[in-house]
């Protein structure tokens, strides 16, 4: 087990140098000058060339390339040629809003997947079954930004139940920062308005993001769950007595388990690709904003740290996904 | 081997002729069939030019006149979300095209040749793996600069490591045939091999799974199209045309909501076809 982990952690290693090579050469054959962009049409010559002598990007890119792992191996990511601060700094202030609102949509998506999938399996092929796998399919085949606009158009413009855009009114203070999660940040502080504020913020963008992570789980929990309710052991179980809601959460449920873990990992590493539509609607100040603006204005720095981050999250999903299928399946042994 | 390749191709047909009796996946087939001849015939059906602007008649609400109403410019919108079917239906075949062909020889060599070779390749598939899709082709296609044919690029370069995974896995089954070993004896060559005794076996599989993942292709090309990656105005994209229409929510509402409306009817057909497949590949899942 530890040599495993030891494996997939070095070939993830692997992967990520992978892909900090690609973006940096791909945002460095990027046509255009981000320095003239930044200063502008009417800036002279020789300051252009000042700058980017600063910058080092006049030299070739392969030098630029080990200069910028030298700098990243001391832990300097470099300064955002958009916000002009270190990228590191912008980074902790954009992440934390997207793991508030990923981790509120995992749980939308797991809560209700879960329910929606045993419902279906335990009635299978009444209406009930079949509405759910209907809708479901239609849930799947709409573009999440355009599910966020058209949930914005009813619950907020037509009938008020839900505020709109951003992570809290305009008009209340964010609480101190400790963790960076507003939510968190209003209890630590007892701010209790701001808490139900942004909790109700929360609501429409965590359920537009999580709807296609609550589609997928739903439909393994009810193929997983249709399989385990066939085995001898669920009729034993029913034949001793046991009442039906013990069968279904202790006996089958829990065998079940083993795919639907699967899935929710690879819907929370999905949930990332989301979040970069859903910020966009929902004017969320997230590492998914942060991305699109960095790749928009060529910023670098910006680029590549917002490439490492996701790269990090993503290779760990994965890695925790293939962990927890070991841990809850003493069948599987890897070598 | 040509008993192999009799037998594959009764079990296509019999895949398929499963997959057409599913009331489901006929309707699936029956909206990418509207797809396909809406995108063939939009310059027939569409009512106005979809570049035509008329500021007289700008915002128009949907009317007789405009079945959709007009969007800032006065255009049109049913005739541009008509014209909107050819650059989806584009954009996904040229997808799946190029990361098909990218996909079959990184997969077939890396499952037949294993090795050094695997180990490579595989390394290579890892690391496009190591990132969420969209993101990747958001990088790929502001470094080609966002325009059509780059959306097009920029998926497929960030697709085309699951058709590899999958091929390798394939080949690495089929390369243990017999009729493989009796080729390897009677001293074909390695291309004649791979071309005539491997391919074909790979095939199928690739394109059911290239038909699972067409909504997907779509939806991604639309999402890249709506925060400014794809294609530019005044291109009639449906992605394009929701972001476009995000400024004139609530009030003008027709200019989003038919777009994003006809990127899920398609992508639900494609959804529906890749289920009914999916119920007679593993039976299972089936509802009934």
């Amino acid at each position: 087990m530890g040599a495993y982990v030891a494996r997939r952690l070095l070939l993830a290693a692997v992967a990520i140098f992978g892909v900090l090579v690609i973006t940096f050469f791909l945002s460095h054959i990027v046509p255009g000058d981000p320095v003239a962009a930044i200063l502008g049409p009417q800036a002279p010559e020789d300051v252009i060339e000042e700058l980017r002598h600063r910058w080092g990007l006049d030299r070739p890119i392969p030098e630029q390339f080990l200069l910028y792992l030298r700098r990243l191996a001391q832990g300097d990511f470099g300064q955002s040629l958009a916000t002009h601060r270190p990228v590191l700094q912008d980074l902790k202030e954009f992440f934390p809003a997207t793991v508030e609102l990923a981790t509120a949509s995992i749980l939308v998506g797991v809560a209700a997947g879960l329910a929606v999938g045993i419902l279906s399996a335990i009635s299978r092929g009444s209406w009930l079954d079949h509405l759910v796998r209907f809708v479901s399919l239609i849930g799947l085949s709409m573009p999440v930004f355009w599910l966020g606009l058209i949930a914005l158009l009813i619950f907020y413009y037509n009938l008020g139940w839900l505020p709109g855009p951003g992570q809290i009114d305009v008009y209340l203070l964010r609480p101190p920062w400790v963790t960076g999660l507003i939510t968190v940040d209003a209890l630590i502080a007892r701010d209790f308005e701001v808490f139900r504020n942004a909790l109700r913020h929360l609501v429409l963008p965590a359920f537009v993001l999580g709807s296609h992570a609550m589609v997928g789980i739903a439909r393994i929990t009810r193929a997983s769950m249709l399989e385990v309710l066939g085995q001898e052991y669920i009729k034993t179980a029913r034949a001793k007595g046991l009442p039906e809601r013990i069968v279904i959460l202790r006996h089958a449920l829990k065998n079940a388990l083993l795919p639907i873990i699967t899935v929710i990992g690879i819907y929370y590493g999905s949930l990332l690709e989301g979040a970069v539509l859903t910020e966009t609607v929902f004017a969320w100040p997230g590492l998914g904003r942060y991305a699109t603006s960095a790749i928009l204005s060529q910023d670098f720095a910006a680029i590549m740290g917002v490439t490492i981050l996701i790269a990090l999250i993503f290779s760990f999903a994965n890695l925790a996904v293939d962990l927890a299928y070991a841990f809850l399946n003493p069948k599987i042994r890897y070598e | 081997m040509a008993a192999r390749l009799r037998q594959e191709r009764v079990r296509t047909l019999r895949l398929a002729w499963r997959t057409l009796r599913n009331p489901l996946s006929l309707a699936g087939l029956a909206i990418i069939g509207l797809l396909i001849c809406v995108a063939a015939l939009a310059p027939l059906l569409a009512p106005y030019d979809p570049l035509r602007t008329d500021i007289a008649n700008r915002l128009a609400p949907p009317s007789s006149h405009h079945l959709f109403g007009t969007d800032q410019l006065g255009r049109d919108v049913f005739s541009r979300v008509l014209y909107g079917a050819r650059i989806s239906l584009r954009i996904a075949i040229l997808t799946a095209l190029i990361s098909t062909v990218i996909g079959f020889p990184v997969g077939i060599f890396s499952g037949y040749f294993r090795g050094r070779v695997d180990d490579l390749l595989m390394r290579v598939t890892d690391m496009f793996m190591a990132f969420p899709r969209l993101v990747l082709a958001m990088a790929i296609a502001a470094a080609l600069r966002p325009t059509l044919e780059n959306v097009v690029i920029a998926i497929a370069l960030a697709g085309w490591p699951t058709y590899a995974r999958l091929a390798r896995s394939v080949t690495m089954a089929i390369r243990e045939e017999v009729y493989v070993e009796a080729a390897q004896a009677v001293g074909a060559s390695t291309s004649r091999i791979l071309l005539r005794h491997i391919l074909p076996g790979v095939v199928s599989p690739v394109i059911i799974q290239v038909s699972l993942d067409m909504g997907g292709i779509i939806l991604t090309a639309a999402g890249l199209g709506f925060i400014g990656f794809g294609a530019q105005p005044p291109t009639p994209e449906w992605g394009l045309m929701i972001s476009e229409g995000r400024n004139y929510i609530p009030g003008q509402w027709w200019l989003s909501t038919f777009p994003g409306l006809a990127i899920s009817l398609v992508v639900l057909g494609f959804n529906l076809l890749g289920d009914g497949i999916r119920d007679v590949l593993d039976p299972r899942l089936r509802g009934r």
